[in-house]
């Protein structure tokens, strides 16, 4: 349990996938402008329990993505708050027309006539043998995208969090669940007003030697690192940075400045991923603060093969985290 | 039809033309930035559908963007200050001539992505009914538009859902240069909506009284609860697809376009049909003068009004604003 979540009461042990599933639940019941659209929801989206919500919010939509992903703008503009489920995250691409071209710039194009309070919810699926069409981290092509904001949980908690936040947040907003973590347990507050806000990192770990900035499902791996590392002396700074557009400069900074040494660990592949980016900001802004060079732990430029021999050593791991904090150390 | 209504159709029909005809002489004169794409000799098509909608409707469209607002009753100042970029634009100068919006009539947003309009006004009609407000929405689209999957998916996502929409479609009988034979299979629009069991009506779009009566069976059709048509008007676009683009070898027969300027022109048509209905000319002389007059007074608004500031492009990006990097 966290301080934050202290501070607010009760929680509860319960897994990534049923925080994702309460805050649905409780946004969807407290508020009437709240609606869900995803092809077969009562199976991806998180149990499909929904209590008394109004049937008609709840919309299991034909496959369709690129329509109903477009219908989600038009609802929202005109004064509800969708959910969109585009479940496995390649399915994004079909509607990247609506989520690019009219959510993140419908504001923006018009004056500020509208606001765009939707919430894509995309699932990455990685690391089970699902070959490419369904194992994809797009995450940073969605960083290029001005007018989104991008966030990606990696602790039950944040899960909650940050899907309440994108829901009651009036722009649209991306919610990047990695499916690795479905499974996994941790305690989530109660409280129906627990928002973990957009844009804020959060230190797992302080450390001073190294620090390790890390994406989404990679957190778990950073921190198994860091418990290695630290039975050799080393001590890790890890970071999460739970939200990528917009990121939290402030933190990659900060971290840096107590270390001077920085590994980025990012699923996503290597080539302009969110990686890239935060390395462009550490030597940019804190090239003096560097000790040694910046260090990405990413994917290589691969579409994700099916055999699981071939898969598995493609992602960051704990040994691959712990071998690039060696090297510069 | 009652007199009334028939003088502000003439009205909106006349703003749509004097405006497109004021835009395409700024172009001329090397006033406008970007594109601009006139509906010219669409106008019944466009007032037709409009006014067969209440204020509080939803309308999205398409590039071709200017008529639609118009035709929903859209004040004109600040669509033609939006046309020369100004900062009393209807859009603050973010949206320029394909992307014309005006919330306070219902129009949701024209989109320069052909067939992206489509799903916006979809979703739209989706709130409507979650909401139980009675509003209904319609989405104008070309013949050319109606090659995009997404209405495929609308179609049928609004069959099944019994939507109150309208899906519109001005059929000019070309998307740009090519011409709808050569990219449709079968060439009524209309007969898209039987896969999906959405009715589909086929109106001649040159006048004015058949799309009306068209579209207000379809809002009442949509308002009783029972789902969404498909209306094609069949129709014809008199200028260039973009004002200044010259296509060199033409692409439409020269006896079609002067058949159409000349015996189709549906501002002339609905003109003599108002003087055989019993409207007189110094009657018509009046509404003339007064599109005349509004569309001078949007011109010289426009002029006067100043450029945004370039700092200005860093607002409005988003409701909840983040830090925006440069
Ligand atoms: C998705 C997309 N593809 C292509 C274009 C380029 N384009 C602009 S207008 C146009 C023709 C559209 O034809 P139609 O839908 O019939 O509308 P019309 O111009 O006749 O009003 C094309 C191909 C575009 N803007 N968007």
């Amino acid at each position: 349990m966290t301080p934050d979540s202290m501070t607010l009461g009760n929680t509860k042990r319960m897994t990534y996938l049923d925080a994702l599933g309460l805050a649905q639940r409780e946004e969807l019941e407290g508020r009437d402008d709240t609606i869900i659209i995803g092809e077969d929801i009562a199976l991806y989206a998180a149990g499909g329990a929904y209590g008394d919500t109004d049937p008609s919010r709840i919309r299991s939509a034909p496959i369709s993505e690129c329509g109903f992903a477009g219908m989600a703008v038009g609802a929202a503009i005109t004064g509800l708050r969708p959910i969109v489920d585009l479940t496995i995250a390649n399915f994004i691409y079909l509607a990247a027309d609506p989520i690019i071209n009219q959510a993140a710039r419908l504001r923006y194009m018009t004056g500020g006539q509208f606001k765009v309070p939707v919430t894509y919810r995309a699932s990455m699926w990685h690391g089970q043998a699902n070959a490419a069409q369904h194992s994809d981290r797009p995450y940073p092509m969605f960083m290029n995208i001005p007018g989104l904001k991008v966030v990606c949980p990696a602790t039950p908690e944040d899960a909650k969090g940050l899907l309440k936040a994108a829901i009651r947040d009036d722009d649209p907003v991306i919610v990047f669940e990695d499916n690795d973590l479905w499974g996994k347990k941790g305690d989530v507050p109660l409280d129906t007003d627990f928002v973990v806000p957009i844009g804020k990192a959060k230190t797992h770990r302080s450390g001073s030697d190294v620090s390790i900035i890390s994406v989404s499902g990679c957190l778990r791996h950073a921190l198994k690192a860091a418990d290695d590392l630290a039975k050799d002396g080393i001590s890790a700074d890890v970071i999460d940075l739970r939200t990528l557009l917009p990121l939290d400069n402030d933190a990659i900074l900060g971290t840096l400045a107590k270390t001077g040494r920085v590994v980025i660990v990012d699923p996503a592949h290597r080539t302009m991923g969110a990686a890239a980016e935060i390395a462009a900001i550490i030597v940019e802004d804190g090239f003096d603060m560097l000790r040694k060079p910046v260090k990405r732990v990413v994917t290589p430029d691969v579409p994700i093969p099916f055999s699981p021999p071939m898969e598995a050593p493609l992602y960051p791991n704990p040994d691959k985290i712990a071998a690039a904090v060696r090297e510069l150390m | 039809m009652k007199n009334d209504l028939q003088s502000e159709a003439y009205l909106r029909m006349l703003k749509i033309r004097g405006f497109e005809q004021a835009v395409t002489r700024l172009v001329t004169e090397g006033e406008v930035p970007g594109a601009v794409h006139t509906s010219i000799g669409q106008e019944a098509a466009i007032v037709g559908a409009c006014m067969a909608l209440n204020i509080d409707d939803y309308i999205s469209g398409t590039h071709r963007s200017h008529g639609h607002p118009i035709g929903k009753g859209a004040e004109l100042k600040p669509l033609m200050a939006e046309i020369l970029g100004k900062a009393t634009g209807v859009c603050k100068g973010r949206g320029g001539s394909m992307h014309f919006t005006d919330k306070s009539v219902g129009s949701i947003g024209e989109s320069a992505i052909v067939g992206g309009g489509i799903p916006i006004a979809t979703g739209a009609a989706l709130t409507a009914q979650v909401r139980k407000t009675g509003q209904v929405a319609l989405t104008f689209f070309g013949d050319g538009a109606s090659n995009e999957g997404v209405l495929a998916e609308c179609l049928n996502m609004a069959a099944v859902w019994k939507l109150p929409i309208i899906f519109f479609c001005e059929n000019n009988g070309y998307a740009a240069v090519t011409p709808a034979a050569h990219s449709h299979g079968q060439p009524d629009v209309a007969r898209r909506g039987e896969g999906y069991g959405v009715p589909g009506v086929i109106v001649d779009g040159q006048d004015f009284a058949a799309v009306h009566a068209a579209t207000e069976a379809a809002v009442a059709r949509a308002r009783r609860g029972e789902g969404p048509t498909l209306i094609e008007a069949k129709t014809y676009r008199f200028d260039e697809h973009c004002v200044g683009l010259f296509i060199k070898g033409g692409y439409r027969p020269a006896e079609e376009l002067h058949h159409y300027v000349n015996e189709r022109d549906p501002v002339t048509l609905f003109r003599n049909n108002l003087l055989t209905g019993g409207m007189t000319q110094s009657a018509l002389a009046e509404i003339e003068a007064q599109a005349a007059s509004l569309i001078e007074e949007a011109v010289a608004f426009a002029r006067e009004s100043a450029f945004p500031e370039p700092e200005e492009a860093f607002e409005l990006v988003h409701a909840s604003p983040i830090p925006i990097r440069r």
